[in-house]
């Protein structure tokens, strides 16, 4: 039985990844397990300059899941190449994967070259999805002509393979993975949130401070399903999957329908063993449907 | 930080939508009074972040208010039911910086009073602590305070105490401390803020996780964003950008 996939010429030991903005850079969760256990971990989104990101308050639950407006909280991309990545250096032994947001296409491409030289980053995970910053991350990532136009730019100056981190919220998210692919993306990750909101009935006020946000958790798992599904189906270059996977047959659905790695993002927040617990219990659930390699399952659905 | 199941012993009403909770199990990693943990309930997706109230190494006491569905159904949780709950969150009070402390306290911001209280107790220190409510009605456990500190109540309306807040209080009586601890309403945190600094102030928040992952909860200070979980929710009421 092997738990191994490749991505990107690079084999993963399994195909588990916390999500970005749900793990922070990772070196907190060392004090909940050993984190060398998972395959990769995506970073928290980067942007140029510190940003505090949006006002509190940046929560509101909702039945099968949460709406968030965190506003890409970060301390720059100095600070986290000279400082995130030696804390994380030195509990993650494997590679990362940087994730970057961004304004405007130059401060993703100044963004961007400031990860070519940081050693344990495997690969670059380009937000055009962000729901949750003014004028920002979504534009991108809704207007097939502009994210293609961003993705050749990022390119120019990447020296590590580029991941485009696909918005939901579209008419026809095809047509977006086409455009990145034809862009020159080397993978495509999705879905980023749905944009959603909550409203406090003892107020008549909604309850996140800039109104709506991203829903993420496990309803918007079929949803997701269906856009991998879609997306790795059109597209030849590999897809990372996620949205509401919470256990360890949601991934399988997942790699059925098309990812050949995995993301775990809300989970996180309410169980801070959700990753371990899933790559714990991937084994069992392979043997009960007679799975061997999980490589062999990867798109499988036709 | 750690992941554990608990054990209810008691669940019982102790004032007007006011609920304390008694918890048995390995509580041995909570460290400092005014540290908080993270309930999960059926039904609901994220956790509920409730101050430690009162703690030893085999149980821990929530004082919490029914203010929306998920505290309301915990209220009706009964004798037996096993939670889990993540515990030792948050910095919490740091007693050793005060010879002199005063405690201060604005509705359910007192939950986390008694286990600090107790904290200066077994240094030989009984605290004067300020407690401010709207009514008679909404103060809780004055007995137990009573043996633990010296208690000056204030009510809004005057039904019990001194009448006004416990800022107003503060400002007409020369108290002597060294240090205050405060928890309470922002409003009332953010004035006692403005009319001095020399103290610390417990926040809340909504949360998203409760362990520092999602800055669901990041507040503006004077040393840049910090996170009401995990560098708070106690700060120096210097720092805090009300």
């Amino acid at each position: 039985m092997s738990l191994e996939v490749k991505f990107l010429g690079k084999t993963f030991k399994n195909p588990i990844i916390p999500a970005s903005g749900t793990f922070g850079f990772g070196y907190e969760f060392a004090s909940f397990y050993d984190i060398n256990i998972l395959g990769s971990i995506s970073l928290k989104g980067t942007t140029l300059e510190p940003r505090y990101g949006n006002p509190l308050p940046r929560i509101a639950e909702c039945p099968s899941g949460l709406v968030n407006a965190i506003g890409l909280q970060n301390p720059g991309v100095d600070k986290v190449v000279n400082e995130e990545l030696h804390k994380l250096k030195e509990v993650y032994s494997d590679l990362v994967i940087a994730n970057v947001g961004g304004h405007s296409v130059t401060e993703y491409v100044e963004t961007c070259k400031k990860f070519n030289d940081a050693e344990t980053v495997f690969a670059v995970e380009l937000n055009i999805s962000c729901p949750n910053v003014k004028g920002g991350g979504m534009a991108f990532g809704t207007d097939p002509e502009v994210a293609s136009q961003l993705v050749k730019e990022v390119k120019k100056v990447l020296k590590k393979p580029l991941i485009v981190k696909l918005s939901p919220n579209v008419t026809d998210i095809v047509k977006m993975a086409k455009a990145v692919e034809e862009a020159g993306a080397d993978a495509i990750s999705l879905i980023n949130t749905l944009v959603g909101m909550r409203i406090n009935l003892k107020t008549g006020e909604p309850i996140i401070s800039i109104k709506k946000g991203g829903y993420s958790g496990p309803g918007i798992f079929p949803v997701a399903l269906r856009m991998v599904y879609e997306v790795s189906h059109a597209v030849s270059i590999p897809v990372i999957g996620m949205g509401g996977i919470s256990n360890a047959y949601d991934v399988l659905e997942m790699m059925y329908a098309g990812a050949s790695l995995v993301m775990v993002g809300a989970e996180n927040l309410i169980n801070p063993y959700a990753c371990k617990e899933i790559i714990d219990n991937l084994p069992k659930v392979m043997k009960e449907y007679g799975i061997k390699n999980l490589q062999d399952i990867i798109g499988r659905t036709k | 930080m750690e992941k554990v199941i608990l054990q209810i012993s008691s669940n019982t009403q102790v004032g007007k939508d006011v609920y304390l909770m008694r918890l048995e199990g390995d509580l041995s990693s909570i460290k400092n009074p005014g540290e908080f943990v993270e309930v999960k309930l059926d039904k609901y997706y994220l956790r509920r972040p409730i101050s430690v109230c009162d703690y030893s190494s085999t149980h821990l006491s929530l004082l919490y208010k029914v203010l929306g569905r998920g505290t309301k159904d915990m209220s009706s949780l009964e004798v037996g039911t096993m939670l889990d709950v993540i515990v030792n969150l948050g910095n919490g009070f740091d007693t050793s910086l005060s010879q002199n402390p005063l405690l201060i306290a604005g509705g359910i911001g007192i939950a986390p009073m008694i286990g600090l209280a107790k904290e200066f107790n077994s240094k030989g220190i009984k605290p004067t602590l300020i407690y401010g409510a709207a009514k008679k009605e909404d103060i809780v456990l004055l007995n137990e305070l009573n043996k633990i500190s010296n208690v000056i109540i204030c009510t809004d309306d005057g039904s019990l105490g001194y009448k006004g807040n416990t800022v107003s209080y503060l400002k007409e009586h020369k108290l002597n401390y060294d240090k205050y601890y405060a928890c309470g309403p922002q409003i009332m945190l953010k004035y006692l803020a403005l009319f001095d600094t020399n103290g610390y102030v417990s926040l809340e928040a909504r949360m998203g996780c409760g362990f520092g992952a999602c800055m669901g909860c990041s507040i503006e200070t004077t040393n840049g964003p910090k996170r009401v979980c995990k560098e708070g929710p106690v700060f120096e009421a210097s720092e805090v950008i009300f």
